[in-house]
Order: C-alpha cells, then sequence, then structure tokens
C-alpha cells in the first residue's frame, strides 16, 4: 500500500469512511500519521464545539456570579465549584451512568395538546454526551477567568463612563465587558488549550468507541499496543497536539492584538550592549 | 518513604546459590483475577504469584513484585524498569518479536461471550463490549462485529447489565467466576472462541540466561506435577491442565 | 484491623463495613491521599519557579533567551499530559541511564541499543536493580515531579508573561523617570504588582493541576484513582473476602468529595490572596476594599 492510497483508506476512517479494518501488520510512519491524525477530526469537534458553546455560558455565568441577587449568584457560585472542583474523568464517568439509566425508549413528555418523545439514546454516544460535559467543565473554568477579570477591571474605566453617561447595560456592554475580556484573555488561551487537550480523555477514560472510531489518542494507542514502540505514535500525537495548540494561540493572539489595539503599545528600544568593562 | 509503598512485597529466599544476590523484578497489571490482582490486605496475589514466588525460590533469586500499567507493561520491560512480566500474557507472533517469551505455564485459554441470561446473540451484527486493546477486541473487528470497547473490564460487564451491549467477549478464566457470582443474571449466549496461544512470562530478548532459568524451572515443575495442582486451585476443576 | 474480622461472612452489617474500610487495601487508599497531597505540594513551588523562569527569559533582552522562553512555553504547552506522560518519562529515565552509562562505564563495549532492548550496565542503572523497593517508588515519584513540573511551568510561565503584560505600563513609565534600572523597575514595580493580575490564572492552573493527578498511574505511582477504581470493581468471594457488586460509583462520589474540599480549601486561600492583593490596586476590586474601609 503506498501512502496515497493509505491516506484515501483511513484518513476518515475516525468517522467511519474508508477501510473497516484498521491496519494489523507492517505498520508504516505514513499508517500512524494518516490514522492518527484522521483521529484528530474528534479532538478538534469537541474543543470548536465546547469553546464556543463554553463561552456564552461562561459569560453568563461570570456576570451571574457579580450579582447582587443571591438567587442568581448561588446557582452560578455552585455551578463553577462543582465542575471546577471535579476531575473531568470523574464528571465523565458520572454523565455516563447516569446517561445509560435514561429509559432506552426515550422519554414521554406530555405537553397537554401534543405528546412528545424525547429520544435520549444519542445521550450515551460520545459525539453527544462527552460533548456535553466538555461544554459545561469548559464553561466552569471560564466563568472564573471572566468574573476575576471582571474585579479587576481599572476603576477610572467605570468611573469615565459614568462621568460620559454611560450606564447600565451600554456601559457593560462597551466598557466593562471589553476590559475584561482583555484582562481575561491570556487565561482563557490557557482555558482552550487545555480543554483542547481535555479532549484526549474523552475515550481514554470517558466514553466507549464504536466501531474503532476513536480520537488521536485512541489510534495512537492502538499503535502503541500493536509495535510495543511509544515513542513514535506519541511523538506523532503530540506533534499534532503542538500545531493545533499553535494555531489556537495564533488565532488567540490576533482577538487579543485585536482587544488590545487601543492601548500604547510597549516600545521595543534597540537594544544596546554596553558593556561595562571598558571604563 | 515505606508509605509510598504500593502493591509491593519482596520475598527474600535465603539460598546458598551464587544466584542469590541477583534481584529479579517481576512486572505484573495487578487488575486481573484469577492470573493477578491485589487482595485485600493491598498486595498482589493470585495464580501468578504464587507460581512466580515457588519459581524464584527453585531457581534461587531474590524476586520482588511491581505492578505496571498494561500498556505501557512492555515498553517498560525492554526499557530495564523491571526484568520479567508475568501478567497472564498470552504468547504471540508480534509480542514475540519485541520480547522472548518462556514456555507457556498456562494452556491456552478460550475466550466466551457473556451476555443476560436467555438471550442468544449472533457475535457478527450483535453489540459485542471488549476492553480496548485486547486481541478480543481486536477479533470482534476482524469478524466484523460492531464492537463496542471500553478502558476498564469492569466497564464492559457494565455495559451488559445495562444494556448498552448485547454481549462482552473476555477469556473465559476472567469471566466465569463473575458468571458464577451472577446469581443466574448472567449466561453464555454463544460459543466459545480461541483466540491466545498459551500463557508465558516476558522477558527481555538479550535476558537469554534468564530465560533458560525459568524455562528449566517451568519444565522441572510441569513433570514433578506442582504445576497442574496450582492451576486447579486458581481456575477451579474445569480448567484446562497439562498432560 | 479488628479482632472481629477473622469471619467478615458472619459479621453484622455495620462490623462488616468497619472490616471491609480498614482492609489492607483501602489502607493503601488512605496513603495514595497522601502522595498526592506531597506530589502536589513538591510540584507546585517547582512549576512556579519554572515559570518565573519562563516568563522572563520569554520577556529577555537578548534574543536567544527571549526564543528559549518562547520555545518552552509553546512546544510544552502544546502536548497534551497524557501523551506527554505516555513517552516522555520513558525517554527522561533513559535519559538519564544513558549519562550515567556514558560516566560511569567508560569501558562498556556492548551496545546499549540491541533491538529494542535498553541495555546500560548494571551500576548506570537509575535506581540500581538491588535498590529496595521504596527507592524505586522514590525514584519514579521524583521523575512524575519533574514531569509535572515542566508541564505545569509552561502555563504558569504563560500566565505570568501575560500578567508582567497588565502591569499598567503608565506605572513603569514613572519607574523609569525616577530613575530606576529595567532591573529596579521588574523587581520594586512590576514583580510586586503583577501577582494580582496572574492569581485567577494561577488558580486556574492549580486547579488543573490537582485534578492532573490522576495520570500518575501512568507513571507507575499508584494514587487514589487507581485505588478507588481498583477497590470499587466488582469483587467475587473467591478472591476476597468481602464479595460486592460494581461500586465504582461510591468511590468515585467520595473522590468527588474530597477534590470539592480541595478546591473550596484552595478558593478560601486563593481569595485571602487575592483580597490582600488587590489593596492599594487601581482596579474595581481594589476600589471596593478602599470603600468598605472608609
Amino acid at each position: 500500500m503506498t501512502c496515497g492510497e493509505t491516506f484515501e483508506a483511513y484518513a476518515l476512517r475516525a468517522i467511519g469512511i474508508g477501510e473497516r479494518l484498521l491496519p494489523q501488520t507492517d505498520f508504516t510512519l505514513c499508517q500512524q500519521f494518516v490514522l492518527i491524525g484522521s483521529g484528530m477530526v474528534w479532538n478538534l469537534y469537541f474543543a470548536v464545539l465546547a469553546l464556543s458553546f463554553g463561552f456564552f455560558l461562561a459569560a453568563a455565568v461570570a456576570v451571574a456570579r457579580t450579582s447582587h441577587n443571591p438567587l442568581i449568584r448561588k446557582p452560578a457560585e455552585w455551578f463553577v465549584f462543582l465542575f471546577r472542583g471535579s476531575p473531568l474523568f470523574i464528571q465523565f464517568f458520572f454523565a455516563y451512568y447516569l446517561f445509560v439509566l435514561l429509559p432506552r425508549e426515550g422519554i414521554d413528555i406530555n405537553l397537554g395538546f401534543v405528546e412528545i418523545t424525547a429520544d435520549t439514546r444519542w445521550l450515551t454516544r460520545a459525539w453527544a454526551g462527552a460533548l456535553i460535559v466538555l461544554v459545561l467543565n469548559t464553561a466552569a473554568y471560564s466563568a472564573e477567568i471572566f468574573y476575576g477579570a471582571l474585579n479587576s477591571v481599572p476603576k477610572g474605566d467605570v468611573e469615565a463612563a459614568d462621568a460620559y453617561g454611560i450606564s447600565g447595560w451600554t456601559r457593560f456592554r462597551r466598557i466593562v465587558w471589553p476590559t475584561a475580556l482583555r484582562l481575561a484573555w491570556p487565561a482563557y488561551t490557557n482555558e482552550a488549550i487545555f480543554l483542547f487537550h481535555a479532549t484526549t480523555l474523552v475515550f481514554f477514560s470517558g466514553f466507549p468507541t464504536r466501531g474503532q472510531q476513536g480520537d488521536a489518542l485512541y489510534y495512537a494507542n492502538y499503535f502503541a499496543d500493536k509495535t510495543f514502540n511509544p515513542f513514535v505514535p506519541y511523538p506523532i500525537l503530540a506533534g499534532y497536539f503542538i500545531l493545533g495548540t499553535l494555531a489556537i494561540i495564533w488565532g488567540f493572539g490576533r482577538i487579543n492584538r485585536h482587544l488590545n489595539r487601543h492601548l500604547p503599545q510597549a516600545v521595543r528600544q534597540p537594544i544596546r550592549f554596553r558593556p561595562n568593562y571598558i571604563r | 518513604m515505606n508509605r509510598l509503598l504500593t502493591a509491593t512485597a519482596a520475598l527474600a529466599v535465603l539460598a546458598g546459590s551464587a544466584l542469590a544476590q541477583d534481584t529479579i523484578r517481576m512486572g505484573t497489571e495487578g487488575a486481573y483475577p484469577p492470573y493477578n490482582f491485589i487482595n485485600d490486605a493491598g498486595e498482589i496475589d493470585g495464580f501468578e504469584r504464587e507460581l512466580g514466588d515457588e519459581m524464584c525460590a527453585r531457581a534461587g533469586l531474590t524476586c520482588e513484585w511491581v505492578t505496571n500499567d498494561w500498556d505501557s507493561i512492555i515498553p517498560n520491560l525492554v526499557s530495564g524498569n523491571y526484568d520479567t512480566i508475568i501478567a497472564g500474557m498470552s504468547i504471540t507472533d508480534e509480542r514475540d518479536e519485541v520480547i522472548d517469551f518462556t514456555q507457556a505455564y498456562m494452556p491456552p485459554d478460550p475466550s466466551t461471550y457473556v451476555g443476560l441470561a436467555g438471550t442468544e446473540i449472533d457475535p457478527t451484527t450483535a453489540v459485542i463490549a471488549a476492553q480496548t486493546g485486547t486481541i478480543q477486541a481486536a477479533h470482534i473487528a476482524a469478524i466484523g462485529g460492531a464492537l463496542m470497547e471500553f478502558p476498564t473490564p469492569d466497564d464492559t460487564i457494565a455495559a451488559v447489565r445495562n444494556g448498552e451491549a448485547d454481549a462482552v467477549l473476555a477469556d473465559s478464566d476472567y469471566l466465569a467466576p463473575i458468571v458464577e457470582a451472577s446469581g443466574g443474571e448472567l449466561d453464555y449466549v454463544a460459543p466459545d472462541v480461541m483466540l491466545g496461544g498459551g500463557i508465558g512470562m516476558g522477558v527481555r530478548e538479550s535476558d537469554t540466561e534468564l530465560k533458560a532459568t525459568f524455562d528449566a524451572v517451568i519444565t522441572e515443575m510441569k513433570e514433578d506435577g506442582t504445576l497442574n495442582p496450582m492451576i486447579v486451585k486458581w481456575f477451579g476443576e474445569d480448567a484446562q491442565v497439562w498432560e | 484491623m479488628f479482632e472481629f474480622c477473622t469471619d467478615p461472612t458472619a459479621l453484622p452489617d455495620w462490623q462488616w463495613m468497619a472490616c471491609y474500610l480498614t482492609t489492607g487495601k483501602h489502607m493503601a487508599f488512605y496513603n495514595a491521599f497522601g502522595t498526592v497531597l506531597l506530589l502536589l505540594a513538591i510540584t507546585a513551588p517547582a512549576a512556579l519557579a519554572l515559570g518565573l523562569a519562563g516568563a522572563t527569559a520569554a520577556r529577555g533582552r537578548l534574543w536567544p533567551v527571549r526564543a528559549i522562553g518562547r520555545v518552552y512555553i509553546s512546544i510544552v504547552r502544546g502536548v497534551p499530559d497524557i501523551a506527554f506522560f505516555l513517552f516522555f518519562v520513558i525517554a527522561l529515565d533513559q535519559g538519564f541511564e544513558w549519562l550515567r552509562h556514558q560516566a560511569l562505564c567508560p569501558d562498556w563495549d556492548q551496545p546499549i541499543r540491541q533491538g529494542s532492548d535498553f541495555l546500560v550496565c548494571p551500576e548506570a542503572k537509575l535506581p540500581l536493580t538491588t535498590a529496595p523497593e521504596a527507592v524505586h517508588q522514590a525514584y519514579g515519584f521524583f521523575l512524575a515531579v519533574i514531569s509535572y513540573a515542566i508541564v505545569f511551568g509552561a502555563f504558569t510561565a504563560n500566565v505570568l508573561y501575560g500578567a508582567m503584560n497588565t502591569v499598567p505600563r503608565a506605572q513603569m513609565e514613572t519607574a523609569e523617570a525616577y530613575g530606576m534600572t529595567p532591573r529596579q523597575a521588574f523587581w520594586r514595580v512590576m514583580f510586586p504588582q503583577m501577582w494580582v493580575y496572574a492569581l485567577p490564572g494561577l488558580s486556574n492552573v492549580w486547579m488543573i493541576l490537582i485534578k492532573a493527578t490522576p495520570l500518575l498511574f501512568l507513571l507507575g505511582v499508584s494514587d487514589i484513582v487507581y485505588w478507588a477504581r481498583e477497590l470499587g470493581g466488582a469483587k467475587v468471594a473467591q478472591f476476597s473476602d468481602y464479595p460486592h457488586p460494581d461500586w465504582r460509583a461510591w468511590y468515585f462520589l467520595f473522590l468527588l468529595v474530597f477534590y470539592l474540599a480541595f478546591t473550596a480549601v484552595s478558593e478560601r486561600i486563593f481569595a485571602r490572596l487575592t483580597r490582600r492583593l488587590s489593596r492599594g490596586q487601581a482596579t474595581v476590586a481594589g476600589e471596593a476594599l478602599r470603600k468598605g474601609a472608609a
């Protein structure tokens, strides 16, 4: 099998397209690159969707935490505490544990005029169940970051807004939130990377894989298990993740520059190296 | 530092042999009863513990037991973190390319399908649960069945109980006690399949001397009739024994 | 543990439970909490030190220093900790042994790599094969600390790097105007102030570090999650005096409580620190403190 054929056979194996049987003998570097790369589809899927949904949920929770009304503040605090305070694998365990308990034939919801059946079976599938857990998890961590940032907004900014007669929602939207986001951004970048990495846990200690359709770590593990040589598949996996992480850093860096564009940039002085020994 | 000790026990053998000072580190998984498991006291126990201790005593070696994660059990052997693998490991051609095996101390063990009692399944169409990376998982993939892979063996049993999977495929030695303890809830639902070879002890390819030592001891134990009673003790009267 | 534990099958429930929860295996489980706390206690300052070094390097004035700092931060941050632990630790161990081999056995004539085997001379083995098991455990623990410190040092470096850049620029300008050298300005103005900006990020890194400890088992150190899994799995009467069905949910519930409690304590400490560090800062929180005092 040439590398081109391998690519055709396995490039989309992780989502069930292509050759059904995984390579069994004579493992080539090309197979490892292609299959582990194919598994990255799942890591990207989980990371992108969890971050997108999680961002808005986190923003809402962070604002709720600053509320003076305990009925709004307390639930937000408990949510953050629960999901930030427990390891992801325990969250996966209990989520899966609960999802399989749901009735297989679906839940009948009686709306009075019409009865609908909510299908719950897909919740035990990783694409839905694990995604829900990841969204809640990242929302809790991000909410904490945003909450910290909301408290670090320079008081001068808020006073200036008041002086201009900007208040309420407008003040939040135009002044407080952009500044908070700017302050939170480096930490939020970290969180995005952590979440991206945490997607490797979905099949490693969370949900079952079906039909050998797994994420990048699943395939890396497969090769390490077959070749008994961890020094090839795991560095390949690491390479893919470094690329992904660099993409996140680059993308988030662009946004960061955008958020900071109005600030005076640090003026880099040309390095003047003046050794002291010539007196 | 003693508090950090996990599940290890040293067995000092005061033999007069020249090999007496040699310490052999025995690597096992500690999660695969009856082969090897952690007992109530937190020590490594099981068929292989008893067998290994007996073999070390006969060879005049000091043996020390260590547990290692199954996934990295071979890489850590070739890297020299311990000297043998005695962990219910089937002798396969793939493994034999990387490490060496002593002769088998356990005859080949069939794999069985276990599901809810009263059902019958067709392995090529039913949803079969197996542990990730096992020969059973590879078998289901090869026959084109609907394979569900779980990280731990406990998860595979749970999947059968809660109906996520129709059956679990695993070694009969592992499943038999579970079926027995289930009180009629679980039963065998399809004919057995023969997958692995016999079970032997893994050593580094460069460790020819150690391999020869253990090979000789296993032959001795097969011949003087001490191995078979040990197998029956741990695996029951129905277990396969040596002729 | 208790005298009545000799025959657990004949015991009433509460005694059975008392015996069950004090088996040697459970003791190992309880000890594992100590192991995890010890690991955290050593790793946290190590990661903080590495992070500080990384962040200052990344802001360095000489380009090679800057390059080293930035490469460290972006490469190590890029690798998921699981993948890192699955190959890096064996490589690290082999690296140490190779160095010792070069130093201790100059006359060794056999190749170190024979097929897939990695063979150094017996004197170079780390730890020595003859060393007691406790030394092996300690060495494994040591490798774990190094690995965790390297991984989490990179994340700490990134947080501190961001915090240093967030300290209001005017303050650094003022410091310069007062005639401080860059070094003085760093230590007297930036260093004391950056922590309040770094704290939310640092607390997140800490929370993630706490939750990364289940990976310890990949390094051969048995941690609480390993034991919880091991104890919770279904046991049959043949191999245990205390047969029970799959109880993992209960053990994980216990771990959940432990982690939540640990988080709660950590949060209180971080809240105190934030309060302490916000004092006199020109931020909303600092302003609130000032108003509260007035």
